[in-house]
């Protein structure tokens, strides 16, 4: 059972529906573009650059915000922890798990 | 004693070229860390008022984690789903350049439908961190098949997990998700230009959070792609 909030479920799965058929859609456009005209080996470098840049900024932003504002130590501390470990060459499974371990730490000794 | 010569074996993929053993390892440690992701997404979307199965369903269907979690928690916030879908649309654009990076490796027809909705940040890096393109592709599918698996089991237990436990935040379940992309993109940023954009680009998109609306701020750090090109076309020139 869920907790019960009020989410007005039929609109909240429209929307579901809409984004996976709309995440669906940009996933063929790549592919689709690419088969239309030949791109130059250096825009083809530059593209694989852009999408190191995104994910980038996802891991900065996942790690340091919340909504639109900054979130407390105990997170960004947690995945510093994990990248730094990753950085080491760890398996990624105990990258993962240093990560929350740590930030759960921090929370259980009263870090936000 | 005879010494007995052993044949070295290597793992054969479905085409009969090596995939070795470490990069087998790596996409099995991703795919069960996706799988530990789920938990957490899983227990946040029960926690905040979701049922169970939305988080599953929308698993397997979106199957784009950033995207999911941003989805779960405008909601949850009180959000109305159209700003909920529209945060969700911005943050998966990304998967238009994706497209464009891993030429070859999803196939024709319904294969390759099939292929294009296993695109995502991790069998994209694992794509590109492969030399040939019959390991490319091999990398993709195995990592992508692997990830449309983990990911909905592992929402499908967090969400179990949390109509149990009710802080999931004690559990420091919100810290795994950027250590899995930081973890995924650490190899490529090895490389000094692109470590320098990278940082930029980051710096960037955490300096917009506070004024712009959620996923905007990512796409931001494109505007960094420039440094990167003056760079490179620097070392060229050299």
């Amino acid at each position: 059972m869920s907790a019960a909030a009020a989410i007005p479920l039929p609109s909240t799965l429209a929307a579901m529906l809409a984004l996976a058929a709309g995440t669906f859609l940009l996933r063929l456009s790549g592919p689709a573009l690419r088969a239309r005209c030949t791109l130059p080996d250096r825009a083809g470098k530059l593209l694989e650059v852009s999408a190191v840049l995104l994910l980038a900024a996802l891991a900065a932003t996942s790690a340091l915000a919340e909504g639109d504002a900054f979130t407390g130590p105990a997170r960004p501390l947690g995945v510093l922890t994990g990248g730094v470990l990753a950085w080491r060459r760890a398996p990624f499974l105990v990258v993962v798990l240093a990560a929350a371990g740590t930030t759960a730490l921090l929370r259980l000794a009263g870090v936000p | 004693m005879a010494t007995t010569e052993w044949p070295t074996t290597e793992w054969p993929t479905l085409d009969g070229r090596p995939l070795d053993g470490p990069l087998l390892r790596d996409i099995g440690l991703v795919c069960l860390a996706v799988g530990v992701v789920g938990l957490s997404y899983g227990a946040v979307a029960v926690t905040s008022g979701f049922d169970w199965w939305f988080p599953v369903l929308m698993g397997v269907l979106v199957l784009a984690a950033s995207s999911e979690f941003l989805f779960v928690g405008i909601i949850a916030a009180g959000g109305s789903p159209i700003a909920a879908l529209l945060a969700g649309l911005l943050v998966n654009a990304r998967h238009l350049p994706f497209g464009l990076a891993v030429p070859g490796v999803l196939g024709q027809g319904w294969r390759g439908a099939l292929g294009a909705h296993l695109m995502n940040d991790e069998t994209v890096v694992f794509a590109l961190a492969q030399d040939e393109p019959e390991r490319k592709r091999a990398a993709y599918w195995l990592c992508g098949l692997g990830i449309l698996v983990c990911w909905p089991v592992g929402a499908a237990l967090g969400a179990l997990l949390g109509s149990v436990v009710r802080d999931t935040g004690a559990l420091g379940l919100d810290a795994m998700f950027p250590a899995v992309i930081l973890a995924l993109i650490l190899p490529a940023l090895k490389d000094g230009p692109l470590r320098r954009t990278a940082l930029a680009g980051a710096a960037l998109a955490l300096t917009a959070t506070p004024f712009l609306p959620a996923g905007l701020p990512v796409l931001l750090a494109l505007a960094a792609l420039p440094l990167f090109a003056v760079k490179t076309k620097k070392e060229a020139m050299r």
